[in-house]
């Protein structure tokens, strides 16, 4: 590449309350996050188990742009590889999800086992005495390019590094128990899916999940329902490292006070005319509401009874699909099972809630792209970061990027 | 004799007339964004929803979009017209291949073929959602409505977000 091209990014001196709107749009900022952030020392997410019981079952996902595939093996062992033939390339796995003895590439019908071995090579030993691969072809070190895996109580995480720290190290002792919390070892129920392409770069989204006073002014549903307010009693908490994040909250009553002087978005005197897809009953300890943002991809929905996993897939620097897996417990009987997928009328594509967000999130990126060299103001709640009984906060923003700032090397 | 039973003994020219009538009036309450006249669409107790067909196939329960009864639909409306934030917007939806498949019960059961185009003020239009309506239709009050409507739609991956009615 051309030096004059390359422009050295200067981070603001103001620190993490700033975040330069180049960090949005920049191709060469783009390029290092996949191969520090999804590609480096991080546990992503690609799977539940519940998506792959099976042997033979399989998922094809993506750790940042990179297609992958988490495959179910006969010894009944969970395996991630790249989905890139080792061949020439190909992309050979095709669907979502999927059960299959081994994977052939259609191409020249490269196969593979269940643990990306590969087991298959026609015309290795050419046709008729012609062609055929070098004698010393050693198909031991031709198999797919493997990725190691964790799973814990039902989720599945892989990572490209070797050298990336155990998993429950790498969470911290609070995200882990906030982890647990919902995935306590119950068997889990998949409810379905929802993907949306947003026109925004995939950091928005994180921001979006980690600042939870936006909530309280731009989700209007939320707050004429009470399910969410800056005067609920809530808080923020974060790993000591800074990149993971969780807000905290318990749900206040509806009634108008003093604090909704300044939000006018909130309207009293709205109801459901249709109660019922609004009846949450208390499920968890102590918080109806617990969004917590794993680094570098996941964020963990449970608000009310309505849990899902939100997987961050980037499409380049000013676009990300969302993938949303909703789940449930195996156990759970037929009235939870409705309120689950009653309460998701919150959430996905359509969501009354996070449809807000998908549209800011654009308006977001229609404002940064074009002004790279501006920069965000992060100053909610103080300047640097730490946990905080309250919700008027930005922090959980500033230690995501205290965090970026030092894998990115900015 | 009954609406109901007028509708049951129309020859499948007549009601085939019927329900394009009423398909088309139906898209053309939506692309005139007079949604307060949407619920007059379907039964009390009826069941809308809209969901990935990969859900559909794969027997999973989950829709995009989720509303019971008239009561439910309204709630939409209104979210549509006070809470929810959007940046503006067309969306006309061009219904096709409409296909009969017969009373059951009470019921009819019809499928139609449906694309929603979405124009944004800065963008070209494009193709937002295709798909499959699986309606059931009883005769409530001297008209045809939609007891259940189900869009199906092939278009996993959404763009952005969805926020009118399909």
């Amino acid at each position: 590449m051309s030096a004059g091209l390359s422009r050295q990014r200067k981070w603001p001196a103001e620190g993490v309350s700033r975040v330069p709107f180049w960090a949005y749009s920049d191709p060469e900022v783009y390029a290092n996050e996949q191969a520090r952030i999804f590609c480096g020392r991080s546990w992503n997410y690609v799977a539940l188990e519940a998506e792959i019981p099976r042997p033979g079952d399989y998922k094809r996902t993506f750790i940042g742009e990179k297609p992958v595939v988490v495959a179910r093996d006969s010894d009944g062992g969970l395996n991630a590889f790249e989905n890139r033939c080792a061949h020439r390339g190909v992309q050979f796995c095709q669907r979502h999800l999927g059960n299959a003895p081994e994977f052939t590439c259609p191409y020249h019908q490269w196969t593979y086992d269940l643990k990306g071995n590969l087991i298959g090579v026609p015309f290795r030993r050419g046709l008729k005495k012609q062609g055929g691969m070098p004698g010393d072809f050693d198909p031991k070190e031709h198999g797919l390019r493997r990725l190691k895996v964790h799973a814990r109580h039902g989720v599945v995480f892989a990572s490209f590094a070797d050298d990336v720290e155990p998993f429950a190290e790498y969470l911290g002792e609070s995200m882990l128990a906030l982890f647990d919390r919902v995935f306590d070892g119950r068997e889990l129920a998949v409810l379905g899916y929802s993907r949306q392409l947003v026109p925004a770069n995939w950091k928005l989204m994180f921001e979006n999940i980690k600042d939870p006073y936006h909530a309280t002014l731009l989700h209007v549903f939320l707050v004429s329902f009470g399910l969410f307010r800056a005067d609920s009693p809530g808080k923020v908490q974060m790993d000591p490292t800074g990149r993971h994040g969780a807000l905290l909250s318990w749900r206040g009553e509806q009634q108008k006070t003093e604090d909704h002087a300044e939000m006018k978005s909130f309207h009293e005197g709205f109801r459901l005319s249709d109660a019922q897809m609004l009846q949450p009953v208390r499920e968890f300890p102590e918080y109806t509401v617990v969004m917590t943002t794993l680094w570098p991809n996941l964020i963990i929905q449970q608000q009310s009874n309505t849990l899902a996993m939100r997987q961050l897939v980037t499409r380049g620097p000013s676009e990300f699909e969302l993938a949303w897996t909703f789940f449930g417990y195996a156990t759970d009987d037929e009235a939870m099972r409705e309120r689950r997928l009653r309460q998701a009328n919150l959430m996905g594509p359509a969501g009354y809630v996070s449809a807000d967000d998908s549209e800011v999130m654009k308006f977001s990126q229609a404002g940064v792209g074009p002004y790279p060299d501006a920069a965000g103001v992060m100053e909610m709640g103080g300047r640097d970061w730490q946990d905080e009984p309250h919700i008027v906060t930005e922090a959980t923003i500033r230690s995501f990027y205290d965090y970026y700032r030092k894998v990115m090397g900015l | 004799m009954s609406a109901a039973e007028r509708y049951v003994r129309m020859n499948a020219r007549e009601l085939r007339l019927e329900l394009e009538e009423l398909y088309a009036a139906y898209a053309g309450c939506l692309d005139e964004e007079r949604f307060e006249d949407w619920p007059e669409f379907f039964t009390d107790d009826c069941t809308y929803k809209i969901i990935p067909r990969e859900n559909v196939e794969r027997g999973l329960p989950l829709a995009t979009w989720f509303s019971e009864g008239k009561n439910g639909l309204r709630d939409r409306v209104v979210a549509i017209r006070k809470t929810m934030l959007y940046a503006p917007r067309y969306v006309r939806r061009l219904v096709s291949g409409l296909r009969v498949l017969g009373w059951e019960g009470d019921a009819l059961a019809v499928r139609a073929s449906y694309l929603a185009l979405e124009t944004l003020l800065d963008e070209p239009t494009r193709v937002f959602n295709c798909g499959e309506y699986r309606d059931r239709l009883v005769v409530v009050d001297d008209r045809l409505r939609f007891r259940e409507k189900l869009c199906v739609f092939d278009s996993l991956l959404v763009p952005n977000s969805l926020i009118f009615p399909l």
